[in-house]
C-alpha cells in the first residue's frame, strides 16, 4: 500500500490537483518585487533564446489588413489532422482498460474505443461513439481544455511519452461525418411532447439532440443571429472557426429535425408565459450575461471594453475589429488569457495582463497564459486598478500593488503608478442574467431564493430541475461558467430529466 | 573487434549477411550497389528459363502503423535472358572478387541443370543455390516447391547437379511441409553442401473489402503468393532449429526468414546458421540496413566476447529441448514494479480475460496499479507481454531451484494424469471464479450491452 500510495503522490497527484498554492508569508519580497516582466525579458531574453525554445522568440504579430493575414495570424492552435496523421496518432494508443482519459471527460467519451475506429478506418462509428456521449463533439474536440481533461489524464504523461493528441483525433473523427453529412442517429418514437430549447449554445444544441433521440418535439429560440453561442461568439478565432462550429450545428439539426427561431429573445414573463401555454416543458441553456462592471471611476471611458464583447465582434468582424496599439487587459481568467493572446494576434505593439493577485492563482489554465506569453503579452501581478485614466479616451490605468496577508490581498500604501495604454478590456467575468431568470412566472415572488443561488445561478436538482418544476436548465446559467464540454454533459442529463419529467 | 567473416561450405565472404534470391538480386547494377554499401554476399534471383510476369505482383500485412510486417508477391524467376545475366555475374565478380555470388537456379531436365551449373560457374559464381521453394507460380509447373515437398525429387535433382558442379552446392527449402528434416536429410543423401531456408510460406496477406479481391490484384483476381518478412522470423527459426539439431542433417545452414536488423541475425546464428539472407528489410528500406547489422551485430559479439561468428554459432540449440524434458519444479510468479507502472491495466484486462484472472484492481478508482493474486498466478508471462513499460511487470522466480522434475520424469515414474478427472490434473486444485461471477463483476461505466 505504501508504494501504491508514493506512486500516487509523485504522479497521479501531479495530475489530479493543482500545485498547492505557497504561503505568502514564505516569500514576502516576491510580492514587492515581481512587476513588469518586459524588464526582466530584457535580460532573459538572450539567455532563454538558446535554453528554452518555448519562451523564445516571442511571436510578433503586424496587424492584420486582410482576411488572409486575419487567418495567418489566427491559425488554428489544433490544426485538423490528415488521415495519414490520424493514422500514426491513433496506432499509439494503449487501449487501457478502464482508461483514465474516459473518466477525465465530463462527458464520459468511451476515448480508447473511437480512437481505435479510426485506426481501422470506421471513421463514421467513431463519430458515432464521440456524439453518443457528447453532441457537441466537434467544438469539443477543438475547444476543450484537453490538456487538463481526457489529455491530462493519459497514462502516456507517467512514462515521459507525449500523450495522445485526443481532441485532434476526435475533431478528426467528427470532420468526417459532418462533410460527409452522414446520418449516424435515428430520432426516438414521436411521444407527442413539446419541449421549448431557450439559447441554442453548447447547452441548448446539446438538450435539443438529446430530446429528440428520446422522441420528444423542440423549438429553440435563440436571441443571437447564429447558433452555438460562446462557440461561435466567445471562443478565441484560434481554437474553432465559424464556420466549424456552424457546420456541426447544421448537421445536427439536420439529422435530428428540431427547429431553431433566431433573433427571438425571450425578454420577459410574457414570453415565459407563452412558452409554458405552448409547451409541456422548457429549458433554459441561456448561459450568462455581458461583462460585469468594475465599479471603478473612468470605466466608462471610450476604449474600455469587456473581453467577452471584444472576442465577439473579433468573432463576426476579423480584420476590421479596432485594437489598440497598446492594450491592457483586466483579469486572471482564461477569458482575459484569450483577449490578451488575440490582441497580440491583432497587432497590438504592447499587451499587458493585469492581475490582482500572483500568478499561481490566476484561474486561467496554465497553458493558456503561455499561450498569451508566446504570442506576445506581458503579465503585471498583484496590481489591482483604481481608476481608468483619460479625457473622453483612455490613456492609461491607475493600479495599486498589492500584497498576500494571509490569503486576502492588501493595497500597498503609496504603490500607486499609471501603466499607459489606449484600450483596456475587461476580462473580469459576465454578469448572471438575473433579472430575466426572475421574470419566470410563479417564482420570483415566493421562492426567488430557490431558484436562483446567491452568485446569480440557476438552483437545480440532479435531474437539472428547476424549483419550477417545468423548467430545466444546464450550462453555464448553472455552473457560472465552464467549459463547452460541461455544458454538453449537463444538458444530456437535464434532457433524460425532463424526459423522466413527462412520464410522470 | 569482432571479426565477421563468414564460411558457408566453403563459400566465403567478408561478412555473414547475403541477400537473398529475390527482386533486390535481380541485376548486376543492384548486387554491385549491395556489395558496395556493405554487403557480403548476394544470391541471384532465380536463373533459368526466362520467365513472363504479372502487373502487380505484392501484397503486405500492415500492423497499425508498421508497414510490410508481413509481405508476399507473385512474381516469379528471373524475366531476364541468361546470358544477360552471366555477363553482369563476371563483371561483380571481377569488381568484387571477395564477396559471395551464388546463383540460384531452377530448371527442369537433367540436361538443363547441367548446362546452367556449367554456365554460371564460368562466369564465376562462388556458388549455387538450388531453388526447391517457390511456392507460386513455379510449383505449379513442377519446379520450386514441388520439388521441396518431394524428398525423392529432390535428392533425384541434387544429384544430378553434384554431377557437374564443382562450387559449393546449397539447397534452398520450402516451409509448405509438415516436416523440414526430411527434405534437408534428403538434400544431404543427394549430397547438397549447405542448405538455406526457408523459402516463403504460402499466403492469402489480405482480401479487398470492397472489390473483394484478395491483394495482389491482376485484373481482378489473385492467386497465393509467398509470405516472408518480420512475421515469418518465429516459423523460420524453429525450422533452422530443426535442420541443425538433427544429426542426419549435419551440414551448414544459411538461415533466411524474416531478419531485418543486427539482433534478428544473431538470434539465427544463435541457432546454428552460418549466413543470413535478407530480402524484404532490403525491399523496405533499401540496401542501407547493412549499417545497422554489421556494426550492430559487431558490438554484440564484442560484448560478449565472441571473436568469431564460429564462437557463438548454435550456442542456443543446447536450450532447446523437448516439451517433456522440460522442468514441472520452476515456477515463476508476475511481479509488478508500482514505480514504473503507469496505470494502462492492460495486464489486468489480459489476464483476467485472457489467462487466470490472477490480477486484481483497487476499489479506489484513483490508484490504477493493478496487484498480482500470486496463488492464482500461474507464471505465463502474459502480463509482461503486455505491459507497455520496459521491465515493469518481471517474473520472479518462487522455488528453490533445487528440484528437477520433468513430464518424462513423471511418465516414468507412472505419476501422470491417466483419468479424465485425475486427481493429478494440473489445474485440479486452481483457484477459477464460478461462472455467473462473470455476470455481477463490476463493470466499467463505459461498457454498454
Amino acid at each position: 500500500m505504501s508504494v501504491v500510495r508514493k506512486w500516487l503522490s509523485h504522479k497521479a497527484n501531479a495530475l489530479l490537483k493543482p500545485p498547492a498554492a505557497q504561503d505568502p508569508r514564505d516569500d514576502e519580497d516576491r510580492y514587492f518585487t515581481t512587476a513588469i516582466e518586459r524588464e526582466a525579458r530584457a535580460t532573459v531574453k538572450t539567455d532563454n533564446r538558446q535554453q528554452n525554445t518555448e519562451l523564445s522568440p516571442m511571436a510578433e504579430y503586424k496587424p492584420p489588413t486582410s482576411e488572409a493575414e486575419f487567418a495567418a495570424n489566427f491559425s488554428p492552435k489544433k490544426p485538423l489532422m490528415s488521415d495519414t496523421e490520424a493514422y500514426y496518432e491513433s496506432s499509439r494508443c494503449l487501449y487501457c482498460y478502464d482508461a483514465p482519459c474516459i473518466t477525465a471527460c465530463p462527458t464520459g467519451i468511451d476515448i480508447p474505443l473511437f480512437i481505435r475506429q479510426i485506426n481501422s478506418d470506421n471513421k463514421d462509428g467513431a463519430a458515432k461513439t464521440i456524439y453518443e456521449s457528447n453532441w457537441m463533439g466537434h467544438a469539443c474536440g477543438n475547444v476543450c481544455p484537453t490538456e487538463e481533461l481526457c489529455e491530462g489524464a493519459c497514462v502516456y504523461n507517467h512514462s515521459d511519452v507525449k500523450p495522445i493528441e485526443i481532441g485532434r483525433l476526435q475533431a478528426h473523427a467528427t470532420t468526417v461525418v459532418i462533410r460527409s453529412k452522414k446520418k449516424l442517429f435515428r430520432t426516438g418514437k414521436d411521444t407527442g411532447k413539446k419541449i421549448a430549447v431557450i439559447g441554442a449554445g453548447p447547452a441548448g444544441i446539446s438538450a435539443a439532440c438529446e430530446l429528440r433521440m428520446l422522441g420528444h418535439a423542440v423549438d429553440i429560440f435563440e436571441a443571437k443571429a447564429k447558433p452555438s453561442g460562446l462557440c461561435v461568439y466567445g471562443v478565441a478565432p484560434y481554437k474553432l472557426t465559424n464556420e466549424e462550429a456552424l457546420d456541426e450545428v447544421a448537421y445536427l439539426q439536420e439529422q435530428f429535425g428540431f427547429t431553431v427561431q433566431y433573433n427571438k429573445p425571450i425578454n420577459g414573463r410574457m414570453d415565459f408565459e407563452k412558452l409554458e401555454k405552448g409547451y409541456d416543458a422548457i429549458f433554459i441553456g441561456i448561459g450568462l450575461g455581458s461583462t460585469s462592471a468594475l465599479g471603478i471611476p473612468g470605466e466608462d471611458k471610450q476604449g474600455v471594453i469587456g473581453a467577452l464583447e471584444f472576442v465577439e465582434e473579433l468573432r463576426m468582424n476579423h480584420h476590421k475589429t479596432p485594437i489598440g496599439k497598446k492594450v491592457i487587459v483586466l483579469g486572471g481568467g482564461n477569458t482575459a488569457m484569450d483577449a490578451a493572446s488575440e490582441s497580440c494576434r491583432m497587432g497590438a505593439d504592447s499587451v499587458v495582463i493585469a492581475y490582482r493577485r500572483g500568478p499561481e492563482e490566476m484561474g486561467a489554465y496554465s497553458f493558456e497564459f503561455d499561450l498569451a506569453k508566446k504570442s506576445g503579452a506581458k503579465a503585471l501581478f498583484n496590481v489591482t486598478p483604481v481608476e481608468v485614466m483619460g479625457n473622453g479616451s483612455v490613456t492609461g490605468v491607475k493600479f495599486i500593488r498589492n500584497k498576500a496577508a494571509y490569503g486576502k490581498i492588501e493595497a500597498i500604501p503609496g504603490s500607486e503608478f499609471v501603466e499607459p495604454c489606449d484600450m483596456v478590456l475587461l476580462g473580469t467575468g459576465q454578469g448572471k442574467q438575473v433579472e430575466l431568470l426572475e421574470q419566470i412566472s410563479g417564482v420570483k415572488l415566493e421562492h426567488k431564493s430557490r431558484i436562483l443561488d446567491d452568485r446569480g445561478r440557476l438552483v437545480v436538482n440532479e435531474q437539472y430541475q428547476t424549483n419550477n418544476p417545468k423548467y430545466f436548465a444546464a450550462g453555464d446559467a448553472v455552473n457560472g461558467g465552464v467549459e463547452v464540454v460541461n455544458a454538453a454533459a449537463e444538458a444530456k442529463k437535464a434532457a433524460h430529466g425532463i424526459d423522466q419529467y413527462l412520464k410522470r | 573487434m569482432a571479426d565477421l567473416r563468414t564460411n558457408l561450405a566453403g563459400i566465403k565472404s567478408p561478412n555473414p549477411f547475403w541477400l537473398a534470391s529475390a527482386p533486390p538480386t535481380n541485376s548486376g547494377y543492384q548486387i554491385m550497389k549491395a556489395f558496395d554499401a556493405g554487403w557480403g554476399g548476394a544470391v541471384w534471383k532465380t536463373l533459368g528459363v526466362p520467365v513472363v510476369n504479372v502487373s502487380s505482383r505484392y501484397g503486405a500485412v500492415n500492423y497499425r502503423d508498421n508497414r510490410m510486417v508481413g509481405f508476399n508477391n507473385i512474381e516469379l524467376i528471373t524475366d531476364r535472358p541468361l546470358a544477360d545475366n552471366l555477363r553482369e555475374i563476371s563483371e561483380v565478380k571481377k569488381r568484387f572478387p571477395e564477396h559471395a555470388v551464388i546463383a540460384s537456379l531452377m530448371v527442369e531436365t537433367r540436361e538443363e541443370w547441367h548446362q546452367i551449373v556449367r554456365d554460371v560457374e564460368n562466369a564465376g559464381a562462388d556458388g549455387i543455390e538450388l531453388n526447391f521453394g517457390c511456392p507460386h507460380g513455379m510449383c505449379e509447373r513442377g519446379m520450386g516447391s514441388a520439388v521441396g515437398q518431394e524428398p525423392k525429387v529432390l535428392q533425384t535433382i541434387v544429384e544430378w547437379v553434384k554431377e557437374v558442379a564443382k562450387v559449393p552446392v546449397i539447397t534452398k527449402l520450402t516451409p509448405n511441409i509438415s516436416d523440414i528434416t526430411r527434405p534437408a536429410r534428403a538434400a544431404r543423401a543427394g549430397g547438397s553442401d549447405a542448405i538455406s531456408l526457408i523459402n516463403t510460406i504460402q499466403s492469402v496477406v489480405g482480401v479487398d473489402l470492397d472489390t473483394f479481391v484478395p491483394m495482389p490484384n491482376v485484373d481482378g483476381k489473385s492467386t497465393n503468393g509467398g509470405y516472408c518478412g518480420p512475421a515469418v522470423k518465429p516459423i523460420a527459426l524453429n525450422m533452422l532449429k530443426n535442420c541443425a539439431q538433427d544429426s542426419q542433417v549435419g551440414i551448414p545452414i544459411s538461415g533466411i526468414g524474416g531478419v531485418e536488423n543486427w539482433r534478428d541475425a544473431a538470434e539465427f546464428i544463435l541457432l546454428g546458421a552460418s549466413s543470413v539472407q535478407v530480402c524484404t528489410a532490403v525491399m523496405h528500406y533499401g540496401f542501407g540496413i547493412i549499417r545497422d547489422l554489421k556494426s550492430g551485430l559487431e558490438r554484440y559479439m564484442d560484448e560478449k566476447g565472441f571473436k568469431t561468428l564460429d564462437d557463438f554459432r548454435g550456442k542456443a540449440l543446447p536450450n532447446i529441448v523437448h516439451w517433456e524434458d522440460l522442468n514441472l519444479k520452476y515456477k515463476v510468479v508476475a511481479e509488478i514494479n508500482a514505480d514504473k507502472c503507469i496505470g494502462c491495466q492492460l495486464c489486468y484486462t489480459a489476464c483476467e480475460d485472457g489467462a487466470h484472472q490472477a490480477i486484481g484492481l483497487s476499489s479506489d478508482p484513483l490508484i490504477r496499479i493493478p496487484s498480482i493474486i500470486e496463488e492464482n498466478c500461474v507464471g505465463c508471462n502474459l502480463c509482461s507481454i503486455v505491459c507497455p513499460v520496459e521491465d515493469c511487470i518481471t517474473m520472479e522466480r518462487r522455488d528453490d531451484g533445487k528440484e528437477y522434475l520433468t513430464w518424462g520424469d513423471r511418465t516414468r515414474a507412472g505419476n501422470i494424469p491417466k483419468t479424465f478427472d485425475d486427481e493429478l490434473a494440473g489445474g485440479r486444485h486452481h483457484w477459477v471464479p464460478e461462472p455467473a461471477d462473470a455476470l455481477t463483476k463490476k463493470k466499467p461505466r463505459h461498457y454498454k450491452g
